[in-house]
């Protein structure tokens, strides 16, 4: 699947684009197929995502996950800090990252 | 230490308002990202990895306490708690919102600190000795030159778009701590034999995918010429530094494809022109600068004796602590390379606790080093005790410094968006593997660099022992220097050969530090084994 992401221009966070919106999780983001680059000017003209950009990803049971180690780290958060992801009471949060 | 004039603090405030108005017309939608992101730049605003991340300056490395309790403030009131010391003697804050960054700007100029030209293609940050003013061997204090090159470079309008971007160093002692040849120029204070204070220029050094160790391009620049031979040496590179290829546009590549001999010839024929015109400021200006530099209010005659019972202290005492030029003081330094540790980083409540400490036991000032720890620069010593009691309370205590676990590393994969892998996570099990302090005095002086990219803000070239993290078909790899050397031998990491995993990498250290004690003789140190038996025993030992 094809995956935009970038991040907000407010906060920086990093967001994926989830068919409709921006979310701050992988796991809700759509396959945008052939419109990535198109849906990525519309968005960042209406100031709603910086450096908007096309990952490859795949649906897997366990969620979302984007092909190259530097997204999925973009996806955790830092690996050495735990306590700064997404979920940070999850132990096995960053599993499938590395 | 330096205190603003009218002029200094008009220029910053200035900056944050011309800041504030660039960031509300980003938001407003009057300027698109490509417009705004060279203006952010210059205030120090990088888009990141997860977010945007503010590198603040920190002139030649030297904070007061208000400062430095300031940075921390901001670390928690505008990101997340902690802060990341870097290899340019700088603070960066990996979580900030583009929103907070003019308030952010605005705290920082109510104390004389900015994030200006800490990005771009201009004179960066000088950097310089965490020792200045302190160490027992300087021949001169290199702070007041720093300065008069910090205001020079400042705003210098012909200099805020050259070919790339460009790092200066000034040092004033035979010992290099501020890794003065890889610069692009490096400048050593030093006397002639009429016993008169010049500049020592080295020109084309540095690291990244090219790594170039600087030639001497002149043995002796008199004081009032100092900014006008600087100066030539810029319009040179300016001049002639390559604008088509970022990868090739560093002074360094152009001092090595003209030859050193050629740079010198047209830089001093650009110096005689310059001389011809009143470029340099005046004396008095160097010596107003120096006023802010006198030595603090020493205690005459203060006690040189230690009570080194405690075990504990007498390690940190022996480790982390360096000769000061006045009796009864001591250069003491905090490691911020805690076993397992983040290397460089430092939450919100150390940081005020280094700046309290300062203030009430290193008369107000600090330093932050290009090995990411924190210096105390004039502890007397019937109080190092009590100060080292209080950062010992506060995991501060580390007794490592220039040890295996000293471990210089950039922020890698895991902050950096330019990363090919991580960084932090091999620091970290390296430190764990090589934790014990008997460990670390039996292989005694190691300096470990890492990067997470050729870019090489770790050092790894400089490092005794070098890792540069790569990308190989997605999967991160750890090549593995050896031989580097940042002082005044300074010298270039040679690799062993392929690459390793992460656990790999750390193995093959363990082995190259076997063959070290197996060869050593006498005191040597690690790099002096090295250069002395060679590649050959420890390619043996890693890969046979």
């Amino acid at each position: 699947m094809k995956i935009l992401t970038g991040n907000d221009l407010k906060t920086g966070a990093v967001i994926w684009w989830t068919g409709v919106s921006w979310s701050l999780d992988v796991n809700d983001s759509a396959d945008v197929g052939d419109h990535g680059a198109a849906l990525a000017a519309r968005e960042e003209g209406a100031r709603n995502v910086v450096g908007a950009y096309i990952v490859d990803g795949a649906k897997t049971e366990e969620g979302v996950r984007p092909a190259h180690i530097k997204e999925r780290i973009r996806a955790l958060g830092p690996t050495v800090r735990l306590d700064l992801t997404l979920k940070p009471s999850d132990p096995a949060a960053a599993d499938w990252v590395i | 230490m330096y205190k603003y004039d009218e002029y200094d603090q008009q220029m910053v405030d200035t900056r944050v308002a011309e800041f504030r108005d660039q960031v509300r017309r980003r938001l407003a939608g009057d300027l698109t990202e490509d417009q705004f992101k060279p203006l952010r730049l210059q205030n120090g605003l990088y888009l990141q990895l997860h977010a945007y991340m503010l590198r603040v300056a920190v002139p030649y490395g030297t904070l007061n306490s208000a400062q430095m309790t300031l940075l921390g403030d901001i670390a928690d009131k505008y990101d997340r708690g902690y802060g990341h010391f870097t290899t340019r003697q700088n603070i960066q804050y990996n979580w900030i919102k583009l929103e907070d960054t003019p308030d952010i700007l605005a705290e920082l100029a109510k104390v004389e600190m900015h994030a200006i030209q800490t990005s771009g293609n201009c004179i960066r940050n000088i950097s310089s000795d965490q020792y200045a003013g302190a160490a027992a061997e300087e021949i001169v204090d290199p702070r007041p030159y720093a300065e008069l090159l910090r205001q020079w470079s400042s705003f210098h309008p012909e200099f805020l778009v050259l070919p790339r971007k460009f790092k200066i160093a000034v040092i004033a002692s035979e010992t290099d701590r501020a890794a003065m040849r890889l610069h692009d120029i490096g400048i050593k204070m030093v006397k002639n034999d009429a016993g008169e204070i010049g500049a020592q220029f080295y020109a084309g050094g540095g690291m990244g995918r090219t790594p170039m160790i600087a030639p001497l391009i002149r043995d002796f620049v008199p004081l009032d010429q100092l900014i006008t031979y600087a100066e030539a040496c810029l319009r040179v590179y300016n001049r002639y530094g390559r604008r088509d290829n970022k990868y090739k546009a560093r002074i360094k590549i152009l001092v090595h494809e003209l030859g050193r001999d050629e740079y010198v010839r047209q830089v001093e024929e650009e110096f005689a022109h310059l001389l011809t015109q009143p470029i340099e400021p005046p004396l008095a200006e160097l010596e107003r600068i120096k006023t802010h530099f006198t030595d603090p209010g020493f205690e005459a005659g203060a006690s040189d004796d230690l009570d080194l019972t405690d075990p504990d202290f007498r390690l940190w005492v022996e480790r982390n602590t360096h000769a000061h030029k006045q009796a009864g003081y001591v250069i003491a330094t905090v490691s911020l390379k805690p076993v397992g540790g983040i290397p460089g980083d430092a939450s919100a409540d150390q940081i005020r606790l280094m700046a309290q400490l300062a203030k009430d036991y290193s008369f107000d000032e600090l330093r932050v080093t290009h090995a990411q720890n924190i210096v105390f620069p004039h502890v007397k010593k019937a109080d190092l005790y009590t100060v080292w009691q209080a950062l010992d309370a506060a995991g501060l205590a580390t007794a490592n410094l220039d040890t295996v676990g000293d471990i210089i590393a950039c922020p890698g994969l895991d902050y950096c968006a330019l990363a090919n892998a991580r960084s932090i996570p091999v620091a970290q099990k390296i430190s764990e593997r090589f934790g014990s302090a008997e460990r670390q005095a039996e292989i005694g002086e190691l300096k470990l660099k890492i990067s997470g990219c050729i870019n090489a803000c770790g050092h790894h070239h400089a490092g005794h022992i070098g890792i540069l993290g790569v990308d190989k078909k997605g999967l991160e790899n750890y090549q593995l220097l050896l031989g580097g050397s940042e002082g005044a031998d300074t010298s270039l990491g040679q690799i062993t050969g392929p690459g390793f995993t992460e656990d790999g990498v750390v193995d093959a250290i363990e082995k190259a530090t076997e063959v070290y004690l197996a060869n050593k003789q006498g005191e040597e140190r690690f790099l002096d084994t090295y250069r002395r038996i060679g590649m050959a025993p420890f390619k043996e030992a890693i890969y046979g």
